[in-house]
């Protein structure tokens, strides 16, 4: 002993640090992107690496060289940026897509306005949404996957996007359904169509519960995202069944699991309280399930996520935790 | 398992309670002991001793400096030989009395033997007077004087006693020693606490990381003849022995803000309260001797100590073997509220529940980094208020927002800081908040007052 | 076509002349009278909005001077004489000028001679600090170091020297706005006049410690002996609860007391010289053994008198 330590009270800490946070995610992840591995092989572990890669590297760079600043990729934070971002991306997309995504991920989204914790959007959808809208057909288009260890599965265009398409030209929802073969026990573990974070529900979801175990992220975004759009499907459904898809189709498809666990739920740019949380997920909820029956784009997880950012910082203020001793 | 516990926030720090095997020993008398006037809430206690006099343990040697204060009596039999300031633990000038010792010999009518007394006095003013005059405070952090708890103004009636056994800080086991050790003493002073308050039901509320003294206390209480109390068992969380989370938790009331436990019919009390209350009413024994558990996991001697009011922290240190090596910080009281000590040579207080060591590894805060708005400070939050919107007003001195969001109602439990991943200083800016924001609301009630025409005069004692 | 394009023009005129009947009668209704001073006056403050005037902003500055009777009370210390003898002018009234100040800081306890006691892991703020406790550092009065002053200081005037562990003042750069002051938890800056050509005196300390105490606490501690006070021949030098104080209004710059002072708590600072402390020991004793002289004949003379 030398000198005292004097500091105000507390003088112990809880173990959780933002890396260790960010950690507990990876791991969370890492059932999805092993199941996308083995579903696209070498290419998506490619895109993967290629996309962490340039999320830290950027992040580095611009603290270092533009900021100033001490580095922040210790916090581990860009590593979830990467993978999310890899996720969102079909297998087939050239390698260097992820690099363009990157640069609106962290360069644009997170770092211009000021790095981890200042971020109004969520950093891995600005850059999904800006190669969808730059690069269309490469995140669009479709290969018969060479999976590892020659996995079976299902495979064609997206769920979603054969609906949208036969719909266009006036077929049914059923007749649709019955001619892609969709099956929902498939659905739930191999659902091949899009990017990696739309193949397996089921690990997906393994994510999520170890996410709540750990305690690092609560129930009541993605719970009240999965109850508004199950209830708006089951209401459009009931009034026209010939015309839109049914509430376990609209579960299952897309990247709604992936958004709904682990895009919406992002620290930063989802609401502190919980009703703030169920308002915002009920928003992100019915706005993907609008685009998806009526929008131009098959898919709006997406998009209901990032507008739902914006409203945020209202729903910070509007939603208060309940004090104690008041009314 | 038990399901008692408060509706909002809280955290589970690991409970550490490596001292609880240690039975409670006496401490030699120290040489000299330091007594500070202010060791209670309220106005100082003014010295009725001079420089030269002689002192008899359990002597008065200050008295109450108004209505909330206490006595101060000498808890050794020797010389004044000073009364001038002193730096305490955080090294802040107080006035002290200086005693030097000169043997152990105590004021007569004090009854120092062992026997149990269970016949409890009749008349409640002479017990709640001999509770003032035995200068009994709260002994589980904030030092409040007994005797004016123990007098609700009028309109508000007392429903329940609780007995404060929580002690949901890591590390401390005083309380835990007190309850197995003197439970029946505990039991009477409860049983006088509930006479005082007319016969109200008592709940002892014990965590259940101490089955021991739950299953002890209701033994005791099986074969004492008092009727309407019992043990309630408490989940662990901290923090649970904090007097609005204990109501919460106990009778599923919420004390408002500002307001006092009486408001919601409670009246609490800790465990050493209770002994002390015991010590005075039954024995005609002042309040100069206090438990404190002498701790750490890098301390090899770990002990609870019965330790006279005034021995300077090195005395009882160095008596079990001194300051450890790894040792980087010394703290009075627990880990989660006691107060960092930057002066070894500071004396214990009446409130002295522990020492405890920390390594520079436990304690040592890691470099603030940016708020990820987890909301994990929120979560933890007992009053249920948003620390990280309190910090950022409390930077900004944003007073109106401040109170708006309720910054008086902190406690300074310290659960935020605990809990925040990117360690960002939370309750150390929301303290400087808490107190402006506590100062303004007092500035505007003061102009209310100063400005009100005539006030009625039981209005002026419901404040109290 | 055409029939398109006249009717497009013909609505939008109309509907623009609509429009702008409404925005001009809404603005004659609801236009709010001001004093046009008051703009003037804004545009002549320098526009900081730092609040070293007592007031919110330049705004709130200009929409009091307005009304005030005199400008007394009001006094930019940003833009200084310049600034204020353009606001009296635009008003109309006379304004007497002040002395420009410097924040000056009154604590010299450098690392090496202020021992360091504890170690300090509270939130880096001095405000934070100094409701905890005096402080790490032997000294409860002295500098704490976190550097409150220079986050308050809106035109990068302060800033620490990690090697001293206390703020520095650039003097070109100060405006005396005393924002510092105000975030000092200590009250270690005072304002105080430039001096001419910049040169001052002061005790750069603000140890109240009896002598013994405040020298343990720091070597470059002001202990309160006096002996300043002795040596002043301008009586500019007051002691009070062990602590000596320049009055710069009648300090008349002959740095003897900063010769004569035995821990170096007085500093003079900008003087062309460098002190030349054994010269001026020496002038001042052959003036003593002078006035020693004097005063016995003095005495004598008193006597004979009575």
């Amino acid at each position: 002993m030398e000198k005292l330590i004097v500091s105000p009270n507390p003088h112990i800490h809880s173990k959780d640090t933002t890396r260790s946070l960010m950690l507990d995610v990876i791991i969370a992840l890492c059932p999805a992107v092993l199941m996308s591995f083995v579903f696209y092989g070498w290419q998506e572990i490619l895109l993967m690496a290629v996309s962490v890669g340039s999320c830290l590297l950027l992040e580095w760079a611009i603290t270092k060289f533009l900021l100033k600043k001490r580095s922040t990729i210790g916090d581990l934070s860009a590593v979830v940026t990467g993978i999310l971002l890899a996720m969102n991306v079909p297998y087939t997309a050239p390698w260097w897509i992820m690099i363009v995504g990157a640069v609106v991920a962290i360069g644009i989204a997170k770092m211009s306005f000021g790095g981890i914790g200042q971020n109004i959007w969520n950093p891995a959808l600005v850059g999904r949404v800006f190669l969808l809208v730059s690069f269309p057909t490469y995140m669009t288009s479709w290969k018969e996957p060479h999976g590892l260890f020659g996995a079976d599965a299902i495979s064609g265009a997206t769920p979603l996007g054969a609906i949208k398409e036969g719909l266009l030209q006036g077929a049914s929802v059923q007749d649709i359904m019955a001619s892609g073969g969709y099956d929902y026990g498939i659905m739930l573990y191999a659902n091949l169509g899009g990017s990696a974070g739309e193949a397996c529900a089921i690990a997906l979801l393994l994510g999520f519960v170890y996410l709540l175990i750990r305690k690092v992220i609560k129930p009541w975004i993605t719970l009240s995202i999965f109850a508004t759009v199950a209830l708006t499907a089951l209401i459009f459904w009931g009034i026209n069944p010939e015309r839109f898809t049914g509430p376990v189709f609209n579960l299952l498809t897309g990247g709604l699991i992936l958004g709904a666990c682990f895009m919406a739920t992002d620290y930063v740019s989802s609401p502190m309280s919980v009703w703030g949380g169920v308002v915002f997920g009920v928003g992100i909820g019915f706005i993907t399930m609008m685009i998806r029956y009526f929008g131009a784009y098959p898919e709006g997880v997406s998009f209901a996520i990032l507008i739902m950012n914006s409203v945020v910082p209202l729903l910070n203020r509007w939603f208060h935790q309940k004090k104690f001793g008041r009314k | 398992m038990s399901k008692h516990t408060f509706s909002i926030g809280g955290v589970h720090p690991h409970d550490s309670k490596i001292s609880r095997d240690c039975a409670i020993q006496q401490l030699p008398i120290p040489p000299a002991v330091y007594l500070s006037l202010s060791q209670h809430i309220g106005a100082p206690a003014k010295p009725v001793v001079d420089v030269g006099d002689k002192v008899l343990a359990g002597q008065v040697i200050a008295e109450p400096g108004g209505f909330v204060s206490a006595f101060i009596h000498s808890p050794v039999s020797g010389t004044v030989k000073s009364i001038g300031p002193r730096k305490d633990l955080a090294g802040i000038p107080s006035t002290c009395i200086e005693i030097e010792t000169e043997g152990d010999e105590w004021a007569p009518g004090i009854d120092l033997s062992d026997t149990l007394v269970t016949e409890i006095p009749a008349d409640n003013k002479a017990i709640i007077e001999k509770i003032r005059l035995a200068g009994v405070v709260g002994l589980g952090g904030a030092t409040f004087p007994t005797h004016v708890k123990l007098m609700p103004p009028p309109g508000s009636k007392c429903e329940m006693v609780i007995i404060n056994g929580c002690e949901c800080e890591p590390y401390l086991t005083s309380d835990f020693r007190v309850l197995l050790e003197k439970g029946e003493q505990v039991v009477v002073g409860a049983a006088i606490l509930q006479q005082v308050m007319g016969g109200v039901p008592v709940t002892i509320a014990i965590e259940v990381n101490k089955p021991e003294a739950i299953k002890h206390i209701r033994e005791v209480i099986g074969k004492l003849p008092y009727k309407n109390i019992e043990v309630m068992p408490m989940k662990m969380r901290y923090p649970q022995g904090s007097e609005k989370q204990l109501i919460d938790a106990v009778m599923h009331r919420q004390v408002g803000s500002g307001a006092l436990p009486i408001s919601v019919g409670a009246v609490v009390q800790n465990v050493g309260t209770t002994m002390a209350v015991y010590d005075a009413v039954q024995k005609n024994k002042p309040l100069v001797d206090n438990v404190v558990s002498i701790t750490g996991d890098c301390f090899p001697n770990q002990a609870n100590l019965q330790v006279r009011v005034g021995t300077p922290f090195r005395f009882i240190i160095d008596h079990l073997g001194g300051v450890p090596e790894d040792a980087a910080k010394l703290i009075s009281g627990g880990p989660m509220m006691g107060k960092a000590v930057a002066n070894m040579d500071a004396a214990t207080l009446k409130g002295t529940s522990a020492l405890l060591f920390l390594t520079e590894k436990q304690t040592r805060r890691a470099p603030e980094t940016s708020c990820i708005r987890c909301g994990k400070c929120a979560d933890a939050c007992p009053m249920g208020l948003e620390p990280f919107l309190l910090v950022k007003l409390a930077k900004a001195g944003d007073l109106e927002q401040l109170e708006k969001n309720a910054a008086q109602d902190c406690i300074e439990c310290g659960c935020c800081l605990y809990s925040c991943p990117a360690r960002i200083p939370l309750l150390d800016h929301i303290r400087l908040g808490k107190a402006a924001t506590l100062g303004a609301i007092r500035a505007r009630a003061a102009a209310a007052k100063a400005a009100a025409p005539v006030i009625p005069s039981n209005a002026e004692g419901s404040k109290k | 076509m055409t029939s398109t394009i006249i009717w497009t023009i013909a609505v939008v005129t109309v509907l623009g002349a609509l429009l702008a009947l409404i925005l001009f009668f809404v603005a004659k209704k609801f236009m709010v009278r001001e004093d046009p001073r008051i703009d003037l006056v804004e545009k002549a403050m320098p526009g900081a909005n730092c609040g070293g005037c007592g007031f919110a902003g330049c705004r709130a500055f200009a929409e009091s001077a307005v009304k005030a009777p005199n400008l007394d009370s009001h006094f930019c210390p940003v833009g200084g004489n310049d600034t204020m003898a353009k606001v009296a002018e635009i008003l109309g009234i006379e304004v007497k000028a002040q002395a420009p100040r410097v924040a000056v800081l009154r604590c010299n306890g450098e690392c090496g001679v202020r021992p360091v006691v504890n170690d300090y892991d509270g939130a880096p703020t001095c405000k934070v600090k100094a409701s905890l406790y005096p402080g790490d550092t032997a000294c409860a009065f002295g500098c704490l170091g976190c550097g409150d002053c220079a986050q308050a200081c809106s035109f990068g005037a302060l800033s620490m020297d990690p090697s001293t562990g206390l703020p520095v003042v650039d003097e070109a750069k100060c405006t005396a706005c005393g924002a510092c002051a105000k975030a000092c938890p200590k009250g270690l800056i005072e304002l105080r006049p430039k001096g001419p050509r910049g040169m001052r005196e002061f005790v750069s300390c603000m140890n109240k410690d009896k002598g013994p105490a405040a020298k343990k606490a720091c070597g470059n501690a002001c202990i309160g002996c006096g002996i300043c006070v002795k040596t002043c021949t301008h009586d500019a030098i007051t002691l009070e609860a062990n602590l000596a104080y320049i009055d710069p209004a009648k300090c008349k710059l002959c740095r003897e007391c900063e010769a004569m002072c035995p821990t170096g708590a007085i500093h003079g600072v900008n003087f062309p010289k460098p002190l030349d402390k054994d010269a001026v020991k020496a002038r001042i004793k052959e003036r003593q053994a002078k006035a020693s002289v004097i005063s016995s004949e003095a005495e004598k003379s008193q006597k004979k008198e009575d």
